[in-house]
């Protein structure tokens, strides 16, 4: 594994993202999804809007890191409530 | 409304795949990741940058040129090849010999390797020796790719049209010969013009291979490498640089294994967005419109 260079931060982030598709399984194996439309132009269902949220929030800390002197924290933060408005209305 | 009982034990299936894929590309892709927040001097030498890198690539000059041309070339190329190869599906012949000597010969330009492609344009296009760059030299046009960013570009252009418009015609061919035949006798009923036949029963029939098509082109294209290289070398000056030769130039020539990964992961979130949103719009058409007929 050392030849991976593995840091805190991005285990971190890899573990977030195997939780998430851990705990969008087990919802989804609980309730399934079903497809429906919200504020989003197209009708989605729950995993397209957690892509939806995890690509733009990729691109919402693009945009912070290069163009911006804010902190990545608000970034995160942005991207999170985001991604929740997003799970709720999208 | 779904009835069915649901058994998901297909997707055991995939397993054997899952793994394979988390080998050549999931494991890789984390390695990426970890470099692009590292400076790795060594195996035993990192040294934690956090989001520097990233910075640092967003706001290269050269990286952000190089980012537009990709961009401008990926579109150019898509207006022109899906057009065209639309319109060679439409005019090829449809049974008989005609039918196989047609679809070889188109297929040729698609079995030639991609630096080989970039060699025969190279000679193709010489003054001296070249039937293209000798020719239009003799019709007066003041023609040289390494020194006229213009001319550099119209000829790449020109070659990724003769190498991948075929893919398309293919594609589109086999979408046009999978349509009934009752749906043009339909048409023939109603006294359809050759335009309507067109607009209202081959293109619907051909969306899905469009999909395909379409993705494919903007994904090769995006990362298209060993053609202009070869070609142009990126030239003359950076102007037909492009961001995999950028990309290239800095993970093995500098051995800058940081940058070039914060880069790499750019260019994939990119890619990752623009096939997105390709894919979702042409399926979403489909979607809305009214039904001619059962799809």
């Amino acid at each position: 594994m050392s030849w991976m260079v593995w840091t805190v931060p991005t285990a971190v982030f890899f573990s977030s993202i195997a939780a998430m598709l851990a705990g969008m399984t087990v919802w989804e194996i609980l309730s399934p999804t079903i497809e429906r439309k919200g504020f989003l132009p197209i009708a989605t269902t729950r995993g397209d809007r957690l892509f939806i949220g995890l690509l733009s929030a990729a691109f919402i800390h693009l945009g912070v890191i290069g163009f911006t002197s804010l902190s990545i924290w608000i970034a995160l933060a942005v991207s999170a409530l985001w991604l929740l408005v997003l799970m709720r209305w999208g | 409304m779904n009835n069915k009982i649901p058994n998901n034990r297909a997707w055991l299936l995939v397993l054997p795949m899952l793994v394979l894929v988390a080998f050549s590309a999931i494991i890789p892709l984390m390695t990426v990741v970890n470099y692009s927040v590292q400076d790795v001097l060594g195996p035993n030498a990192t040294f934690f940058t956090g989001t520097e890198w990233f910075k640092s690539t967003l706001n290269d000059p050269a990286l952000q040129a190089a980012f537009l041309r990709q961009i401008s070339f990926s579109l150019i190329i898509l207006a022109i090849q899906i057009p065209l190869g639309i319109g060679i599906a439409l005019i090829m012949p449809k049974r008989g010999w005609q039918a196989s000597a047609v679809l070889i010969l188109i297929t040729l330009p698609l079995l030639i390797p991609w630096n080989v492609v970039g060699s025969i344009w190279q000679i193709f296009t010489r003054g001296d020796i070249g039937l293209m760059g000798w020719g239009l030299r003799e019709l007066g046009v003041n023609y040289n790719l390494t020194r006229n960013a213009g001319d550099a570009w119209v000829t790449i252009i020109l070659m990724d049209v003769w190498h991948w418009t075929p893919l398309v015609a293919m594609l589109c061919y086999s979408g046009l010969r999978s349509i009934p035949e009752a749906y043009y006798q339909a048409a023939r009923i109603d006294r359809a013009s050759k335009w309507a036949v067109f607009r209202y029963i081959q293109l619907p029939k051909l969306t899905n291979v469009l999909v395909i098509a379409v993705l494919l082109r903007f994904m090769h294209s995006f990362m298209i490498y060993a053609e202009p290289f070869v070609l142009t070398g990126g030239g003359p000056g950076s102007s037909t640089t492009f961001l995999s030769q950028s990309l290239t130039t800095m993970a093995i020539g500098q051995q800058d294994l940081g940058p070039s990964a914060a880069f790499s992961l750019i260019y994939f979130l990119v890619i990752l967005l623009v096939s997105w949103v390709f894919y979702t719009t042409i399926m979403n058409m489909q979607k809305d419109k009214p039904p001619h007929g059962g799809a």
